[in-house]
C-alpha cells in the first residue's frame, strides 16, 4: 500500500486539476450566453435580407441567377465549421463522422469533393487525412468577425460562379440546447428556401439603383455570408456548450478520485495507528512478562 | 409629423432602430434623403455616414463602410457591411484564405483518406464504448 505522504501529495495534484477544470466549466458557461447572444444578433439582418430576395426574384421574373438554379452535380463544395480549441468532448468528431459518411457517399457516386475549413481542428484533421482544401481560416476567436470570414467564402463562392463546383454546402454544429449539439449539413447553394410570401404578391415594385440583376448579385453574396457567419457563431456557442459538459465531468470525476484517494488515505493512517499500538502493547508485555 | 421606422443592421447585430422624420444615406449614385411616404426603393450604399433625424433628440450619425438600404413607404432598412469591401479587398482576402490552406496543409495528399477516417471513426467510438463500461463498473 502507497505511504501517507504519497497518498497526500496524489490528492492534492488531483484538487489542483478539479480545480481547473472547474473555472474552464464556469468560463464556457459564461461565453455560452454571450454567443447565444450573438446568434441572436445576427438574425434581424438574415430576416431582412431574405426578404429583399424574395421580392427581388419576384419582381424578375426574367432574371434568374445562377445561384438560385439547380444544375446536375458533379463536384460539390464544403465548408468545414470546426473549434479552434479541443477539451471540448465530442463535438469536432461527431461533425467529422457526419462529414465523412457524406464524403463517402459522394465518393461513392463517382462526385469529387472540394474543402474549405474554418477552425484549427479541421484542418489538423484533414491535414492528416488529406483532401482538396481550398481555403482555411484560422483563429477565429471569441467573437466571430465577418472581415477574418471572408476571403475564404469568396474562394468558395467563385468556384461556384465559374462552375467549378455544383452545389456548396456548409458543415457546422447546431446549437439546440445547452446540452445538446447536433452535428448538420446544410445547402448554401443553389439557394432554394427563398419562399414568396403572400403580402409580396402585391403589385408594387421598387426602383433599383443602378439595376436589379447587379443588385440581386449583391444582396445574395451577403446572405450567403451572412448565413456561414451565423454557422460559425453557432458552432462556437456548441463549443462552449461542449466545453462546459466536458468540463463538468471532469470535475465530477476528479472528485470521485479525491473521494476514493481519501479512503485510501484513511485506510493507511488507521492502518499505521494500528501497528503502532500493536507494537507499543506488545513491547509492553514483553517488559512486563519479563 | 409623420415619421418612418428606421433599422439599421449588420450581420453581426442590430446598430439601430427607432423613429425618424428623414434619413440621409450615401447611396451608389450620390446621396439620398428619405422623408416618410418615399417610393420603394433598393440601392448599393458607398462607404459613408447615414444620417438619421429623429424627431426626439436631434441627428444621429453610423458611419457604414457599404451595404444596401431598402425603402418603403413608412420604413427603411439599411443592411450595412461590417467589414470594408471592394473587389481588391475581397481578392486579396481570398488570396490570403488559399494561401493558409496550401501553408497548413503542406505535403498532404489531395485524396481524403476515407478509409482510414472511417477505421479511426470505428475506433474511436469503440474506446468511447469501453471508456464507458469501465465507468459504469466501478
Amino acid at each position: 500500500m502507497a505511504s501517507e505522504k504519497e497518498i497526500r501529495t496524489k490528492i492534492k495534484s488531483v484538487k489542483s486539476t478539479q480545480k481547473i477544470t472547474r473555472a474552464m466549466e464556469m468560463v464556457a458557461a459564461s461565453k455560452i450566453r454571450k454567443a447565444q447572444a450573438q446568434m441572436e444578433a445576427s438574425r434581424p439582418y438574415a430576416e431582412r435580407i431574405r426578404r429583399v430576395i424574395a421580392h427581388l426574384s419576384e419582381a424578375n421574373p426574367e432574371y434568374r441567377h445562377p445561384w438560385l438554379d439547380e444544375r446536375e452535380v458533379k463536384r460539390v463544395g464544403y465548408i468545414v465549421v470546426s473549434s479552434d480549441r479541443g477539451l471540448c468532448g465530442g463535438l469536432n468528431v461527431n461533425l467529422f463522422k457526419k462529414l465523412i459518411a457524406e464524403l463517402t457517399e459522394w465518393n461513392e457516386k463517382g462526385v469529387e469533393v472540394d474543402l474549405a475549413l474554418i477552425g484549427s481542428k479541421a484542418v489538423q484533421y484533414f491535414g492528416r487525412l488529406g483532401g482538396n482544401v481550398l481555403a482555411t481560416v484560422t483563429q477565429i476567436g471569441d467573437k466571430p468577425n465577418m472581415n477574418d470570414l471572408l476571403g475564404l467564402i469568396k474562394v468558395m463562392l467563385d468556384q461556384y460562379s465559374e462552375e467549378k463546383i455544383d452545389r456548396l454546402f456548409l458543415a457546422h454544429n447546431e446549437f439546440a440546447s445547452a446540452i445538446s449539439q447536433k452535428p448538420h449539413t446544410d445547402v448554401l447553394l443553389p439557394v432554394s428556401e427563398i419562399e414568396n410570401n403572400d403580402e409580396l404578391q402585391t403589385h408594387w415594385d421598387y426602383i433599383y439603383e443602378p439595376d436589379a440583376a447587379e443588385l440581386l448579385d449583391d444582396v445574395l453574396t451577403r446572405f450567403v455570408e451572412s448565413q456561414i457567419y451565423r454557422g460559425v457563431v453557432e458552432n462556437f456557442a456548441c463549443e462552449m456548450a461542449a466545453k462546459m459538459v466536458a468540463m463538468k465531468s471532469a470535475t465530477d470525476n476528479a472528485g470521485e478520485i479525491i473521494d476514493s484517494l481519501q479512503l485510501q488515505y484513511n485506510k493507511a493512517r488507521q492502518a499505521a495507528i494500528t501497528q503502532e499500538i500493536s507494537e507499543i502493547v506488545g513491547g509492553a508485555a514483553a517488559v512486563s512478562g519479563g | 409629423m409623420s415619421t418612418l421606422h428606421v433599422d439599421i443592421v449588420s450581420a453581426e447585430g442590430e446598430i439601430y432602430s427607432g423613429e425618424a422624420a428623414m434619413v440621409f444615406a450615401p447611396a451608389q449614385l450620390g446621396e439620398i434623403g428619405i422623408a416618410p411616404r418615399h417610393a420603394p426603393l433598393l440601392t448599393g450604399l458607398n462607404a459613408g455616414e447615414v444620417r438619421v433625424q429623429t424627431p426626439e433628440d436631434g441627428d444621429r450619425y453610423f458611419y457604414i463602410t457599404g451595404g444596401m438600404i431598402e425603402v418603403q413607404p413608412n420604413m427603411v432598412t439599411v443592411l450595412a457591411d461590417t467589414a470594408l469591401r471592394g473587389d481588391e479587398l475581397d481578392e486579396a482576402a481570398a488570396r490570403e484564405a488559399e494561401e493558409a490552406a496550401r501553408a497548413a496543409l503542406e505535403g498532404a495528399s489531395k485524396e481524403t483518406d476515407l478509409k482510414r477516417a472511417q477505421q479511426e471513426l470505428a475506433e474511436a467510438s469503440a474506446r468511447h464504448r469501453a471508456a464507458q463500461r469501465m465507468k459504469g463498473r466501478s
